[in-house]
Formats: C-alpha cells, structure tokens, sequence
C-alpha cells in the first residue's frame, strides 16, 4: 500500500501545481481538455476532464450522466414484464444478459424455478451475448489503439452471433426472451448444429486477432505496463469482471454463485491473468470468448428434454419481499435489488451495473499517463456507456 | 521524338507543358493511390467490399467524393486565425507540388533538373511541417494544437533518418542528381552482372529500409499517425477543417504519399529506366512514366499494408524509436557505404 499513497502524493502535488498554473522551472500554464462527451474514444457520452502538463495527464475527472434514463425510477411505474423490455438497453451489446438477473430476482420472490431445459437455454443465450459483446471489444481496442483492421473482423465474426441469438430469440441486439418462470419459446429447429459452427468461426477469430494482435511489438509496448491495478486497488474500487480478473483476483460469479443457471454443470475455466495492466484485460477477455465458446458447445451437447416454463400464473404479482441476484455479465458483476410490496409493479428496484463502478476507478488511474495511455485504458476497461448512466 | 518537338517550342510553351505535366503528376497518382488502397485494398484486407456503387466497381466514387467536399461550406471557427488557417492548406499541397518537379519520368519528361535535385526535393519536403503547425495553431482547437505539435516534432525527428538513408545512395552514385542517381543505376553492376543494372534496393537494403520506416512517418500514416489520431486527438489538427480546405489537407496527404515513393522508386528502384532499351531512346518518354507509376504504386502498397495492420505508436516511443534506433543504423551505413565505395 505505501506505493499506492506514495503515487498519489506525487499526483496530489502535481494537481496542486496545475491548479496554481504555475510550472516553476518553465512558467508554463496547465491546459484543461475536455475529452467528450462527444469524442471517438468514449464511444458514448462519458466526459472526462483531463488536467494537462504538455502530454501529462495530471488530474482526471469522470463526468458520467449524458446518457442518464432514469430506469430505477421508470422501473417503478412497469410491471414485470415490461420492466424485462426496459432493462434490455442497459448493456446494449449483451442484452440477454441484462435480463437474467432480474428475472432470477422475481423468480426467487415468487419462488419459482425454471425447468432444466429453460436454464441450460438461459445460459446458452448468455454465454452467446457474452461472446457478442466482448468479440466487439477485442476490434475495439485495437481500433482505439490505431489499428483499423481488427474491428471489422470483430464486427463480421459478431455477425454470427447475432443471427443467432436472432433466429432463437426474434431479436438481434434487445432480444426480451426472457420470462418469469421460463423462456419465450424454444430453440428453433436446426439451431444447436448452426450453433456448433458458428463457434467454430469464433475460436477462429480468437486466433485470428492473438496472431495480429499479442504477438505485435508495437500493441505490448502499447498496453503492457500500462494502466497497472494492483488487486487490492482493484477491490477497493469495487471492480469486478475481467477487469478485476486481469488484475490477479480469482472471483466469478458464474462459478462462486451460479444461481440459477447451470455453470457448475460445465466444464470450464475461470481465467486470471497476474499483471493487471492493459495486455492483461484484452488477455483476459480474449480467453474468456474461448472459454464462452467452449461453453456454448457444452451447453448445446447437454441440453435436457422437456418444458421450458414452470407453471405461473397469467397476472404476475409478486409477493412482498426483497431480493438480490448478481450474474456475471460480459462486462462484469451485474445485479438487481428489487423490493416488492407484493403489486404488479416493483416497489424499488436497484441496478448495480459493472461498468459504473469499472470506470470509478479512472480518476486514480490516469494521473501520471500520456494522453494516449488515456485512451488506451479507458478501452482496456471497457464500459458501456449504457450500463454506466442506465 | 519529344526532345525534338521541345526544342522547337518558345519558353513559354515548353512551361505550360510542364505545368500541364506536373499537374497530371500530382493528381493522377494521388487518384489512383486513394482508389486503389485506400478505398479497395484496404476493403479487401477487412473483408469487406468497398465502395460499389458509383460507377463499375465504384472506379467514380473519387468524383463522387470531390463533389461532396465541395459542396460542403468552408467553415471557419470563433477564434480562428482567419488568414492563417485558410493558408494552412495551400502551404501543404504547394510543398508538394514542388517536392514532384525534381523527379524524372523520362530522358526529357521533367519539370525540373536541378543538379542538387534529391537534396532539393528533401529540403522542400519539409516545408509542409510550417502548413500543418499552421493549421495547428490556426484552429483554436486544443486537439489541434496537440496534433500541430506532435506533428512538428515526428517530421523533425524522421527527417533526419530520412535525409541519412538518402546519403547512402548519394555516396554510391556519386550524384545528386536524381537523373544521374537513374544513370548510375541503370550502368552500374553487381559482382559483374550488368543486365538488370544495380538499382540500389540491392546494395543499400538497409538504406531502403530507414527510408521506408521514415517515409511512413513523414507521411503521418499509421503506426506513426500520432499527429491526427482520430481515436485520440478526433482528428488532429484536420479537426476544425471542412469542404474545399479538408480536401486540399486530403490531396496533399496522398499526393505526398505519391512524391515520396516516387522519390523513392529513383533512388532505390531504378527509376523510370528499362533494360533493353536505351536510355536516351524517346520511347522512354512515354513508357518512363508508367514504369514509374507501377514502382510507385508497389512502394506505396507497402506503406499502405503496414498502415492497415499496425497499431499506433505513442509519441515518446516515437522519437525514442527515431533517435536511438534509426538515426545510428543510418549512420553505420552510411560508414560502411563509404568504405566499401572506397574499396570498390
């Protein structure tokens, strides 16, 4: 920890001498830029204000709220069902996976379970809107890097993806599949075999992008090193996902608390990486599409007979009570706490999303950076400006 | 044939000719390498079409382009310097206007034979450093400004081994005239095998390559793009720029492109030369330039294809990349040049 008070002394001092304006050897003044909240690094409406000594961040100031919809609030006025249609754009490119935690929230209210077959199908769609989204990510941050190529192979490769959570779900990115008690319908016919190849095409792409990428000299100068977040730092921040992974911290959801859906059936891995730099997190992510990937076979091979609803009843009031589901969506941990006075609508439902608390994190890692070490962590930490603002 | 028709012709005539010439020069290569790279190679590579749509495999979507540009109002920002920014543009496209007058496309298909030519053509090359800190300065912009800085310290950084790289080629034609760098090529040997001549890619590979890395830098194009990183600095000092003027920033970026590896295509490639033929032949007049073309056109591919793979550099590890690598391996070279040339 005596590193950590040390740097930020250092960083205190030089955003004292900004603030004075005065750079005692050159005279010189700090300038203030403002990236975003219209800029092509932020990809969405996240503004940071950066203090700037020539190309040195000296202070950095996230400014969330461009993008802020109210949903905790319009949760209030909807009833559960359409709170599901709501909470599809929190996370816009995984959205299946924004769904689940709550439907396992009003599940447990209503102590319901859903049958086998609707929670291999739950995790089979989750894993795939997990490789939808951090496929993208894999593209992105080699474009906000400067290479232009990577993102294109990211968008065509996500293709797959999303005509197949298309053809089982009827919707390509807000997919609203998921219900109390069950799925909407079952998988379509052929789908699982489809399925099987398009994993093939993502395993390709996975190597595809570690050939091009990793083992390029300029990307690890780039990234590694860069950006560092010591574990206890990381916990302290409240990080979670990859992001937290990356930095050495051996904790998922999937596998520590699997409610609900049925990853302790699975054989897979959880993925750590001891750096906690900026290679680490695209590291981390790139091993997590494998291990999704693999997954979704699994799930595919596996899928048991049967019903894909439990019996509820056709007016869904859930009794009065308090519940908290946390899943571990693409971008991290994401939960909901929804409290119920035992109506139609939610009485208070809080949303705890991973990108929020992912991006804290920034005023204390960008002090003492280039400018275009900026951009460069903020990909590495991925947000969606959708699951920061709600 | 055109040598004769030449000297027939009053000053004036010959003059307008050039000019006609130089312009074709500029802008037919810079066409072609927007088309050809920029808009298809670069589709193919990310398995994509391109542009498809105007005219057969989108061969007028270059017209299509200048048209939108010019249709676009030609803004000015609050706190602009007016004069200063309107300038910026021009200053770049006329530097590389001026670097193309010093390169042959023929026996007599120049614009301008200056003994000193390749020296010429570098010296002026570094005229467009001034437009763009110009439009840096010009915008009012904060990211401006940091891509007019960055921009000024890269070209001065990679000026250097550039210039370095082109003595070796210097020192083993004895020339610098650019036609005589072409002569030297086309008469000179290797280990007594005459037949292809001695372009100098062979002898001076290493040359070659310091002069294509730092080409690539001049050019600002990726992974040296720190200048107008648009995911960093939106778009450099190109941010505040619209219609006409982004369009001159635009012609001068490719047209330079173009001048480059022209300079490069004579100094390494053999020129416009052909074995076979000779070298005062007035055919040449006609096939110097599409042999100069398609050299171009080969080096610019390169560029092009470093340009659609590689990440960006950060700018300390650009200048540490420029001074304590490129800058001592040119100068061994031009050391071991120098030595072997005596020996030899």
């Amino acid at each position: 920890m005596t590193a950590i008070s040390e740097r930020q002394q250092r960083a205190y001092i030089a955003s004292q001498a900004a603030d004075m304006r005065v750079n005692v050897e050159l005279e010189t003044e700090g300038m203030t830029l403002n990236i975003g909240p219209q800029h092509p690094a932020t990809h969405g409406t996240l503004r940071i204000i950066v203090k700037l000594d020539g190309e040195l961040v000296v202070a950095a100031d996230p400014v969330p709220g461009y993008m802020h919809r109210g949903y905790e609030k319009l949760t209030e006025v909807r009833t559960y069902p359409q709170v599901n249609t709501l909470i599809n754009r929190i996370d816009w490119l995984g959205s299946f996976a924004n769904e689940v935690p709550f439907i396992l929230a009003a599940e447990q209210l209503m102590d319901v379970e859903a049958p086998p077959r609707a929670q291999w199908i739950r995790t089979l769609l989750f894993e795939l809107s997990r490789i939808a989204n951090v496929t993208l990510f894999l593209g992105d941050m080699a474009v906000q890097l400067g290479a232009v190529t990577p993102v294109f192979y990211a968008f065509r490769d996500r293709e797959y993806v999303l005509n197949l959570i298309e053809s089982a779900t009827g919707g390509r990115f807000h997919p609203n599949f998921d219900r109390i008690g069950g799925i909407k319908d079952d998988l379509p016919k052929g789908w699982i075999a489809e399925t099987k190849q398009v994993m093939v095409k993502v395993n390709a792409f996975c190597d595809e992008l570690e050939a091009l990428l990793l083992g390029n000299e300029i990307f690890n100068v780039r990234t590694r090193g860069i950006g560092v977040i010591p574990p206890e730092v990381a916990l302290s921040y409240g990080m979670s996902g990859a992001n937290l992974r990356a930095s050495g911290v051996d904790w998922d959801h999937r596998r520590d608390t699997p409610v609900g859906l049925v990853y302790d059936k699975l054989d897979w891995k959880v993925w750590t990486h001891p750096d906690g730099d900026s290679f680490a997190r695209y590291w981390v992510r790139l091993q997590e599409v494998r291990e999704a990937a693999k997954m979704v076979i699994q799930l595919c091979d596996g899928l048991p007979p049967g019903p894909i609803m439990a019996k509820v009843p056709r007016i869904i009031k859930v009794p009065e009570g308090e519940a908290w589901v946390a899943t571990e969506n693409p971008l991290g941990e994401m939960g909901y706490y929804v409290v119920s006075k035992g109506e139609l609508v939610p009485f208070r439902v809080k949303i705890r999303s991973a990108s929020f608390n992912n991006i804290s994190i920034v005023p204390w890692l960008l002090r003492g950076v280039y400018v275009p070490d900026v951009i460069t962590i903020l990909a590495s930490l991925y947000f969606i400006l959708g699951d920061i603002d709600r | 044939m055109s040598a004769v028709v030449l000297a027939e012709l009053a000053y004036w005539q010959v003059s307008i000719l050039r000019v006609l010439g130089l312009l074709a020069a500029v802008l037919l290569p810079s066409g072609t390498i927007v088309y050809l790279f920029l808009f298809k190679m670069m589709s193919f590579m990310q398995s994509r079409l391109g542009p498809m749509e105007a005219g057969p495999y989108g061969s007028m979507q270059l017209l299509a382009e200048v048209g939108k540009f010019l249709q676009k109002e030609d803004l000015f920002p609050d706190g602009a310097d007016r004069k200063v920014f309107a300038w910026a543009p021009i200053v770049v496209v006329a530097s590389t206007f001026i670097m193309y007058t010093v390169v042959p496309f023929g026996p007599d298909a120049w614009f301008a034979n200056i003994p000193t030519g390749i020296y010429f053509a570098l010296a002026v090359s570094s005229v467009s450093v001034i437009g763009i800190l110009m439009a840096g300065w010009a915008s009012a912009n904060k990211y401006s400004l940091m891509g007019g800085l960055r921009s000024a310290g890269q070209l001065i950084a990679y000026e250097l081994p550039l210039v370095l790289a082109v003595l070796g080629v210097v020192i083993q034609a004895g020339t610098m005239d650019m036609q005589g760098i072409v002569a030297a090529q086309r008469n000179g040997e290797i280990f007594g095998i005459g037949f292809i001549g001695n372009p100098y890619i062979i002898t001076q590979f290493v040359g070659f390559a310091v002069f294509m890395i730092a080409m690539q830098a001049e050019l600002t194009q990726p992974p040296f793009d720190m200048p107008v990183a648009e995911s960093e600095l939106v778009a450099g000092y190109l941010t505040e720029y619209s219609g006409f003027r982004f369009l001159l920033f635009f012609i001068g970026e490719y047209a330079t492109a173009g001048a480059f590896s022209a300079i490069a295509a004579v100094l390494f490639l053999g020129g416009w030369s052909l074995p076979g033929i000779g070298f005062d032949a007035d055919i040449m007049n006609v096939l110097g330039p599409i042999v100069m073309l398609t050299k171009m056109m080969l080096i610019v591919f390169l560029v092009m294809w470093f340009r659609f793979t590689y990440p960006r550099l950060r700018e300390d590890q650009l200048q540490i990349f420029a001074w304590k690598y490129l800058i001592p391996i040119s100068l061994v070279n031009i050391a071991v040049t120098a030595v072997l040339k005596v020996a030899f």
